[in-house]
């Protein structure tokens, strides 16, 4: 496997408390797939009452076509629990975000269909976003080492929790490991049954 | 006195039961005691199930309702409109198919999920419930470690009842002194979130006491800690006492007979040791507390319903100036500008945050013999077919027809607009659901989250007011 989890074009989406809603709105919500929601990322922002792309969003500016990499600010995906919201941003092909910090449970979602989020301090997201402010960047992202590449020899590391990590690098599956304590779960089963015969 | 390392926070207690093993050195895999599930955040989950060729380990801890999607006008899936009515079939045949009781449109007692639980008795002390809900925090009320899951998480917690979890860090919000007439479960948690700001809790369970939290109602703690997740916490706690064992004594799934004192003697043991550490602490004294409402589009974006509107410059930091900017153009408001001097177009009573019996009569008690301003278009969603029958046997359906609000059929409704509920762009919405995003309630809406009788109070006067400020007597 490559130790570059992931390369290519910046978009800098730069607000705060970008919630769920925001990033899928509700009207997407009632389909029973898994697929078919990147074109409704960012939806009310990303496209004008009548349908149209709206030119002053970011996502929509011909300088970030293809872009596969998100920075974002403080607190992304707040509010709603919806895992629509990173199937969405996964399917429109960002397979990166960059914050200052995620709310609890869309971190959880991202990681749970193979994104990287990275959290970094107030200070370094500055520095991204002023890196940004000069023109399109290119960068990769080396998980092994846990760094943002730049170019140029120029890098910025990351923290990382070290199961997370294990998980995106090994692609284990999430159910599977789980089941692999089927008889430490059926213990439990049978000493909660005993205890507390209320819970059923 | 030295720190006794035994004392343990609710929190910790509740998480130390339910460790069935260790998956690495930081995570554990905890037991689920209640799945709830609905039809929007589960199909996906049913059919990762199959590919993978897994069953329904528990379907017996698993419950479903219909509720985010649901038509309020009418009590029929075909009312929902085509798409939502294939999401509800399929939660009936994934129900049916893995033999997972469901509560579904014909059911008399189907509601929001966070409505059902607890009134079907499902919502326990010391209990992990999860859903696929960010709402899913209402039921720590009970002092149950309650939090919303993502969809991969609904498929692993149906496949093992089980998920991998890491300790939370712990937060006590302490609320002493007696709230003033007038103000509510629901301005405190604003007050807090104003307080602590949208991402305050990240990372934290947040247990709620103090006396004002003894002395609360179900009703008032599960407002309490629904809207924890505004703040960002993983889950809000209150630790159970007589008061909930009240609540849950006799409904439908409470333990039986048999159990139950053993059950109750449990349920004792379920607090924060006196001598608990705690990695952050906040106080507030319950008197300061006031009416509160949102000016802008989160909900730490609050203030008293006397002050005035912000002004951008008032903010020391860029990003919330910044913020404040965008949010009054979004709501169309000017800095300095009164809420009360704001006409309101759309009052919504309802969402699993304030769809309660004693949200219902808090509101009907304003309501009562006035009516609702010319051009207010007003409902009253009950959160469930219990709470419906019983607002109709108290009488207060009647006050709210009589004014001239709509009242309708249990669902999530206009919270969220994943029905027909929705308000109108540019419209401003007096609500008394748990966000007020950009376009939550439809796109371009203006919503304001208030208490239920705030929001009554803005359907009558057609704007908002200040309810602390009236005097009581002119309610006769």
């Amino acid at each position: 496997m490559s130790k570059i989890f992931a390369q290519g074009l910046v978009c800098p989406l730069d607000k705060n408390n970008v919630d769920t809603d925001q990033i899928i709105p509700k009207q997407f919500l009632t389909s029973v797939s898994r697929d078919g929601f990147a074109q409704a990322m960012f939806y009310d922002w990303r496209y004008l009452a009548d349908g149209k792309p709206n030119p002053d969003f970011v996502i929509n500016k011909p300088e970030y076509q293809g872009a596969s990499i998100l920075l974002t600010r403080a607190n992304f995906g707040c509010g709603s629990s919806r895992e629509h919201a990173p199937w969405a941003i996964k399917q429109y092909g960002f397979s990166v975000i960059i914050a200052e910090s995620f709310a609890d449970i869309f971190f959880n979602n991202s990681v749970n269909n193979g994104m990287l989020l990275i959290s970094l301090s107030k200070t370094n997201i500055e520095l991204l976003f002023n890196r940004c402010a000069q023109g399109p960047q290119q960068w990769q992202i080396d998980l092994q080492s846990q760094e943002i590449l730049f170019g140029n020899n120029a890098a910025m590391g990351f923290n990382i929790d070290a199961d997370i990590k294990q998980r995106l690098l090994s692609g284990l599956d999430f159910i599977g490991s789980s089941e692999q304590l089927n008889p430490q779960i059926a213990d439990y089963e049978q000493s909660r049954k005993a205890s507390q015969p209320w819970l059923g | 006195m030295a720190h006794n390392d035994t004392a343990k926070t609710l929190y910790q207690k509740i998480y130390a039961s339910h460790v069935v093993g260790k998956l690495n050195p930081s995570t554990d895999l905890l037991y689920v005691d209640r799945h709830l599930i609905h039809e929007v955040t589960s199909p996906q989950a049913f059919s990762g199930l199959k590919l993978a060729n897994r069953s329904v380990r528990r379907p017996d801890l698993t419950f479903a309702t219909m509720d985010h999607n649901v038509s309020t006008q009418r009590r029929s899936i075909d009312a929902a409109g085509d798409t939502s009515r294939k999401q509800l079939e399929a939660l009936a045949a994934n129900c049916a198919e893995n033999r997972i009781p469901l509560l579904d449109l014909t059911h008399p007692d189907q509601g929001i999920v966070h409505v059902i639980g607890p009134e079907q008795g499902l919502t326990q002390p010391g209990m992990i419930i999860v859903c696929g809900d960010s709402h899913t925090s209402t039921h720590g009320a009970f002092g149950a470690l309650a939090f919303g899951i993502g969809t991969s998480e609904v498929e692993h917690v149906l496949a093992t009842q089980t998920l991998p979890q890491q300790q939370a860090k712990t937060l006590k919000v302490e609320i002493n002194g007696e709230l003033s007439s007038y103000v509510t479960p629901k301005d405190v948690i604003m007050a807090v979130i104003g307080k602590l700001g949208t991402a305050g809790g990240n990372g934290y369970v947040a247990e709620f006491c103090g006396s004002a939290i003894r002395a609360m109602s179900m009703e008032g703690r599960m407002t309490l800690c629904n809207m924890s997740i505004e703040m960002g916490a993983k889950a809000g706690l209150i630790a159970p006492d007589q008061i909930t064992f009240d609540y849950i004594k006799g409904k439908a799934h409470a333990p039986a007979a048999e159990h139950w004192q053993a059950a109750v003697a449990y349920w004792q043991s379920l607090y924060s040791d006196a001598d608990a550490v705690f990695d952050q602490v906040v106080e507030i004294d319950a008197a300061t507390i006031t009416p509160q409402i949102t000016w802008g589009t989160n909900p730490e974006q609050v203030i008293a319903v006397d002050q005035s509107v912000p002004a951008p410059d008032s903010f020391t930091d860029a990003s919330k100036r910044d913020a404040a900017e965008r949010a009054l153009a979004y709501m169309g408001l000017q800095p300095g500008q009164k809420l009360t001097d704001c006409k309101v177009d759309v009052v919504f009573i309802g969402s699993c945050t304030n769809s309660r019996i004693e949200d219902l009569r808090a509101a009907a008690s304003v309501v009562q013999g006035k009516k609702v301003a010319a051009g207010v278009r007003a409902l009253v969603v009950p959160g469930s077919g219990v709470v419906k029958r019983q607002a109709e046997a108290e009488g207060l359906a009647s006050i709210f027809k009589d004014a001239g609000f709509e009242w309708r059929e249990p669902g999530c409704s206009m919270c969220l607009g994943m029905n027909d509920d929705r308000v109108e762009a540019g419209q401003r919405c007096a609500s008394t659901s748990n966000r007020n995003f950009e376009g939550r309630q439809g796109r371009g809406a203006r919503t304001h989250l208030v208490s239920p009788a705030m929001a009554a109070a803005a359907a009558i006067a057609g704007k908002f007011v200040n309810i602390a400020a009236k005097p009581q007597g002119e309610q006769a």
